[in-house]
């Protein structure tokens, strides 16, 4: 388990990480989402102590980060580096042994990992023939081959195309099955929506949510509904506690609000409280109207939480 | 829990398979890279060629021009009588426009044909091509005896060209290899690669792996030239040279040792300053500065006693400036040795403090770097 606890940093006047804490624990995926200059990318260098906090600790299994203990970690800068007339095994295979291995066993993970993400044909290529895209891939392999403890990527899917974005989600899910905690960055929020299974959100150099992908779900989503009856559903407007967010003829999609008048009448029902009982009511006012052709709760997606906490 | 004991034993299972890089493994790697990666350029071995060439033309060129017995064309039987005395190839021609057609035609370096005027005292008179014939005509000249005072070992013109060969070998090296590890350096900081490599190696790592690769790379290769350069100096049959040389490159691989990781300590921290290649003109200005100092000095100065003292102590001028003065009998037996350890200290210094200014501008992008920001920036 990675811990960052109260970490701060300041360039000049500017705090760029600001009292950030978080958890990256064994076997799950955690997405780090914000915007630009948010504090992603330093966070992830201070972590790899490619910087130094100016308060504050990052704790590897409740120790200390050596430079011992970081080497058994695997990195991807969100500047990609790479050897440009250095060829794509030769490349890999160098960086397997400067984090320990030995030659052997660096040549046997490279070639393994270089066939996992497809681009074992050009191993014998400089890395600046290749297409941005395949550099990417190398890029990640040389991030994996030292069977990492512990994998920190920033943007690991930027400039990937989906075919591609499939096969690397491929890999470090493989990696996360094998008990290695995963932190990526993104911006492409459907991307981190999919893939990771904990979450911390940054804004501004602070940590405006975090934890399971779930719990922010239920925490931040608006409650927010879909019924699709065969009329105009517009009627629906008038229900108390309803808000209705879209209409498209026989199709709402509304919010229930979380304080809903007590005691009024819907149609005959209570509603008393809880919305797990309010939208039932919904729904019944929607039957004795006719037939319902759907109704269900729309889950929100991660970037409406993240317009939310940001 | 005992999910998470489980994984955490599978990833220790992956774990033993690393033993670790320590400081120097992380050093030798480094370097191995650097190397393989050089000597993979075809730069490099048409840079080496071109030694090579230089140390065999200079071994046997001398034959080749101006050395040799000069062959003349002689007309008439007084020209005849005078050049027989000489041991040069004489050419008997019957008429003075044949022995000029052979001058034009190079076939000998000068005619000696009957002076028509009457105004030569030996009654004949010499035809050379586009210089005057000296050789011809000192052989033919009266000359008084002359006593030197003080012998020099050897004649002037070598002596400048041994200095001249020591300057140009350090400076083409440490310009050439100086270049290359500041490009280096300049190339794992403009592709960010940098990053990584701060992350799982230490700072000292990286540079000391850079200056042993390219050091050791130009040693090997200064090892060979001065095991060739007897080869091609006896192949030219210049034994006088030869011994001369031989003592010279007995102080001067050692001083050149100690100079270039001296200058390739100060390569590395200008490139680390800079984040594009485009910007190195202005960081490395200064190092070339101190490479340049004993190339013009020992060139302009070899033959100023006082100057060329003062640049045999100066640790970048040392290499060069030293060995000359040892070989011109200049310098006391104990000299050399003092220059070498002001060479050590200095590098000593040099290593230190560079080592501190690379930790702290490697991860510093953008403009170029101050030396003050470099040096307080150090972790």
């Amino acid at each position: 388990m990675l811990q960052v606890s109260s970490v701060s940093r300041s360039f000049g006047d500017l705090r760029a990480v600001d009292d950030v804490s978080f958890d990256v624990a064994p076997g799950r995926m955690t997405g780090f989402v914000g915007a630009n200059g948010s504090g992603k990318t330093t966070t992830m260098r201070i972590i790899l102590g490619v910087l130094g906090a100016d308060d504050g600790a990052v704790t590897w299994r409740g120790d200390e980060v050596t430079q011992k203990v970081r080497q058994r970690f695997g990195y991807m800068p969100e500047e990609r580096g790479l050897y440009p007339k250095m060829k794509v095994a030769e490349q890999v295979v160098y960086m397997g042994r400067l984090h320990g291995l030995d030659r052997t066993v660096a040549q046997r993970n490279a070639t393994e990992l270089l066939e996992q993400l497809e681009v074992v044909e050009r191993a014998e290529d400089p890395v600046e023939q290749l297409s941005l895209g395949n550099q990417q891939r190398v890029q990640i392999a040389a991030a994996l081959v030292h069977d990492p403890d512990l994998l920190i990527l920033d943007e690991p899917f930027s400039g990937l195309d989906p075919l591609a974005i499939e096969i690397v989600l491929g890999v470090l899910r493989d990696r996360a099955a094998r008990g290695v905690p995963v932190l990526f960055s993104s911006h492409q929020l459907e991307v981190v929506e999919r893939l990771c299974d904990d979450l911390v959100i940054i804004a501004a150099g602070a940590v405006a949510a975090s934890g399971s992908r779930d719990a922010l779900r239920a925490q931040f989503g608006p409650s927010r509904f879909q019924l699709v009856v065969d009329e105009d559903a517009g009627w629906i407007r008038d229900l108390p506690g309803v808000r209705l967010v879209e209409l498209d003829g026989p199709r709402a999609v509304f919010d229930l609000d979380d304080e809903a008048d007590d005691g009024a009448a819907l149609a005959g029902t209570v509603v008393r409280s809880g919305q797990g009982e309010r939208d039932q009511a919904v729904l019944q006012a929607a039957l004795q109207r006719g037939p319902v052709r759907g109704f269900g709760p729309v889950v929100p997606s991660l970037s409406e939480i993240f317009k939310e906490v940001v | 829990m005992t999910m998470d004991t489980a994984r955490q034993a599978g990833t220790e299972r992956t774990g033993t398979e690393h033993t670790g890089t320590s400081f120097w493994s992380a050093t030798r790697l480094v370097a191995e890279r650097e190397t393989n990666a050089h000597v993979r350029t075809k730069g490099f071995w048409l840079n080496f060629g071109l030694f090579v060439v230089a140390i065999f033309a200079a071994g046997l060129l001398p034959n080749v021009f101006g050395g040799g017995t000069p062959s003349v064309a002689a007309v008439g039987p007084e020209a005849e009588q005078i050049v027989a005395v000489t041991d040069f190839d004489v050419q008997q021609v019957s008429d003075p426009e044949e022995a000029e057609e052979l001058v034009r035609s190079g076939e000998v370096d000068a005619a000696v044909v009957p002076d028509s005027s009457g105004t030569s005292p030996l009654g004949v008179r010499v035809v050379g091509l586009d210089d005057n014939p000296d050789d011809v005509v000192s052989a033919l000249s009266v000359a008084p005896p002359v006593d030197v005072l003080e012998p020099s070992e050897v004649d002037e013109g070598v002596r400048f060209l041994s200095a001249f060969g020591l300057a140009m070998v350090f400076f083409m090296f440490s310009v050439g290899f100086g270049m290359a590890i500041a490009q280096s350096v300049v190339t794992e900081k403009q592709t960010r690669i940098v990053e990584i490599l701060v992350a799982t190696v230490p700072v000292r790592a990286l540079l000391a792996g850079k200056i042993i690769g390219y050091s050791l790379l130009v040693f090997a290769q200064v090892a060979v030239l001065a095991m060739l350069t007897p080869i091609a100096l006896r192949a030219g049959g210049q034994d006088e040279v030869l011994s001369w040389v031989s003592d010279a490159l007995g102080w001067f691989v050692p001083f050149f040792v100690l100079g270039f990781v001296l200058l390739a300590s100060m390569w590395a921290v200008a490139g680390a300053l800079v984040s594009r290649q485009e910007d190195l003109g202005s960081s490395t200005s200064l190092v070339m500065a101190l490479v340049m100092v004993p190339y013009f000095g020992v060139i302009m100065f070899y033959d100023n006693e006082l100057v060329m003292k003062i640049l045999s102590y100066v640790p970048f001028s040392a290499p060069v400036a030293m060995p000359v003065r040892t070989l011109d009998g200049e310098a006391q037996m104990w000299e050399p040795f003092v220059a070498m350890a002001i060479l050590v200290l200095t590098l000593l210094a040099s290593v230190a403090i560079a080592t501190r200014l690379y930790s702290g501008s490697l991860l510093q992008t953008g403009s170029r770097v101050k030396l003050g920001r470099a040096w307080t920036r150090a972790d």
